[in-house]
């Protein structure tokens, strides 16, 4: 919306590459394709327990990316709300895998770098990613404070007293267990950094009317069903 | 009959009473649990959010483990490692390209994924391969006297059609009231507890979790038995936190359904971890006669 008036069918620059990022990202859903064929009923939003903290609800998210503005997208709360329970993927009469479209958007966040600083979920997620790379599996008690020591240090004093409860049942294990086979885990990482070496993707002519389904109509046809 | 298990990192943690539970009920079945060897993370719900691909190869290097291991049904009991899992061996079924580049990945490990491993869920396995009746017919006493809210959470029946509907699943309610319990009228059965958000959102899990309670308590449960070690901790720690910011009072125990059916079965409390539980179960349990 920022980018004030603009021409009817036409897409800056900027949200013609997001656009492309994130169709990147839904291409590797199976099924993500069916994002055309959304009707806007508003079952997902109608299911969705915590759409009422959302600042858009997924059935805008829909309609925003139909209209050019996945940059607005981008930049809510509501992608990194989303609790994966998939209630809407469920219940959608088109089938579309709307949790799993939510998650390629967060990667399209992230990817794009288009969150707030120490956002929690970012944070989060990427601490996850970094003890599950180093030690082969999570450890609870190790996320809980790489999180909070980054987010905010205070939080760890308020939560001290849960912890020492559940220390006392024998319910947080100290140490990461490291798995033997933590070596394999380090080539699938170095592999997976090979492979996702940006793609020579076929230039794709910048036009007008490249919104609502035409610019949908990138993603590879839907298989008939 | 024996099984793979997954136990994933939670029953590591946080919830060891459900590891120790379902070792124990297994074993009074007399069904077998082979731990995989050297399992490592499913990637849960927030490795996705940074890469698809990596993802799906760190989840698909178990299943590829349990590949090799003769191709038994993998049990994993923690709602977003059976998720997950099980969304993993669908994608690379659905998409030949996905599973290429998975290959690829697994192969700098010297593994390969032959799209041979069944992922299951301990409640499908009790109430589908062992039977309602056989676990009925193995029980030491009756549940008499315990009203439960069944819980499943979100994960477990959705988002692919699994072994039970995806939104009124009954699988666990017809095991327990064969047992002797009264299931409560639990509407929420499938709502999400808000996972993770209790740590990146508390503000919003915190009420989704009073929710739930509400609606166990006022129907007269008395107590909430679920499946998933994330429902576990966010409904049963944090019920201080919402008495406080509610102005509820609310103090209700909070079991995985293994920790249940084990003292249908006999199992010591210590056997099945109900130390471990912050709001102890007190429910009188008397012994069935004949």
């Amino acid at each position: 919306m920022k980018n004030g008036n603009r021409i009817p069918g036409l897409l800056p620059p900027s949200e013609w590459q997001l656009r492309r990022k994130f169709l990147e990202q839904a291409e590797l859903v199976p099924g993500g394709e069916r994002i055309s064929r959304c009707l806007q009923c508003g079952t997902c939003t109608g299911s969705c327990p915590v759409s009422y903290a959302m600042d858009i609800s997924p059935r805008k998210v829909i309609a925003l990316f139909r209209a050019g503005q996945i940059e607005e997208i981008l930049r809510s709360r509501t992608i990194w709300i989303c609790a994966s329970c998939y209630m809407c993927t469920t219940r959608c009469p088109q089938h579309i895998k709307i949790t799993d479209l939510l998650y390629a958007l967060k990667r399209t966040a992230m990817d794009t770098g288009l969150y707030p600083d120490r956002f929690p979920v970012y944070l989060l997620s990427r601490n996850f990613v970094r003890l599950v790379n180093r030690y082969g599996r999570n450890n609870e008690l190790l996320l809980m404070l790489l999180y909070h020591l980054r987010r905010n240090p205070l939080e760890l004093l308020r939560s001290l007293p849960l912890a020492v409860q559940m220390y006392k049942k024998g319910r947080i294990s100290l140490w990461p267990t490291q798995i033997k086979g933590v070596g394999a885990i380090r080539k699938i990482l170095e592999a997976s950094k090979a492979l996702e070496l940006p793609r020579e993707k076929e230039e794709i002519e910048y036009a007008a009317g490249m919104v609502g389904y035409r610019a949908v109509g990138q993603l590879p046809p839907a298989p008939a069903d | 009959m024996e099984y793979l298990y997954y136990p994933g990192c939670s029953l590591e943690g946080a919830a060891r009473q459900y590891d120790e539970s379902l070792r124990a009920v297994f074993g009074a079945l007399g069904v077998g649990l082979k731990e995989l060897e050297d399992w490592n993370c499913c990637g849960a719900t927030m490795y996705m959010s940074v890469s698809e691909t990596t993802s799906l190869a760190i989840s698909a290097r178990n299943l590829a483990l349990a590949g090799q291991d003769g191709g038994r049904d993998l049990v994993a009991p923690c709602s977003a490692c059976y998720t997950v899992l099980l969304k993993t061996d669908r994608f690379l079924r659905e998409s030949p390209e996905l599973k290429e580049k998975v290959d690829q990945l697994l192969a700098g490990a010297g593994l390969r994924y032959h799209l041979n491993v069944k992922v299951r869920h301990p409640l499908d396995v009790l109430v589908n391969d062992i039977g309602v009746e056989a676990v009925a017919g193995a029980a030491a006493s009756r549940l008499e006297g315990v009203a439960f809210a069944p819980y499943y959470g979100c994960q477990i029946v959705r988002p692919e059609r699994g072994f039970d509907d995806p939104e009124f699943p009954f699988c666990m309610d017809r095991l327990f009231e064969r047992l002797g319990a009264r299931a409560v009228y639990f509407p929420m059965k499938t709502r999400c507890c808000g996972g993770m958000l209790m740590t990146t959102f508390p503000e919003v899990c915190l009420e989704l979790v009073k929710d739930l309670l509400d609606c166990a308590v006022e129907n007269g449960a008395n107590c909430i038995v679920t499946t998933c070690p994330m429902c576990q901790v966010n409904v049963e720690a944090y019920q201080k936190q919402i008495n406080k910011r509610f102005g509820k009072s609310f103090q209700i125990p909070v079991v995985f359904f293994t920790q249940l059916l084990g003292l249908a079965l006999g199992c010591s409390e210590k056997q099945l971890g109900l130390d471990r539980n912050l709001i102890p179960l007190r429910v009188p349990l008397p012994a069935v006669g004949g």
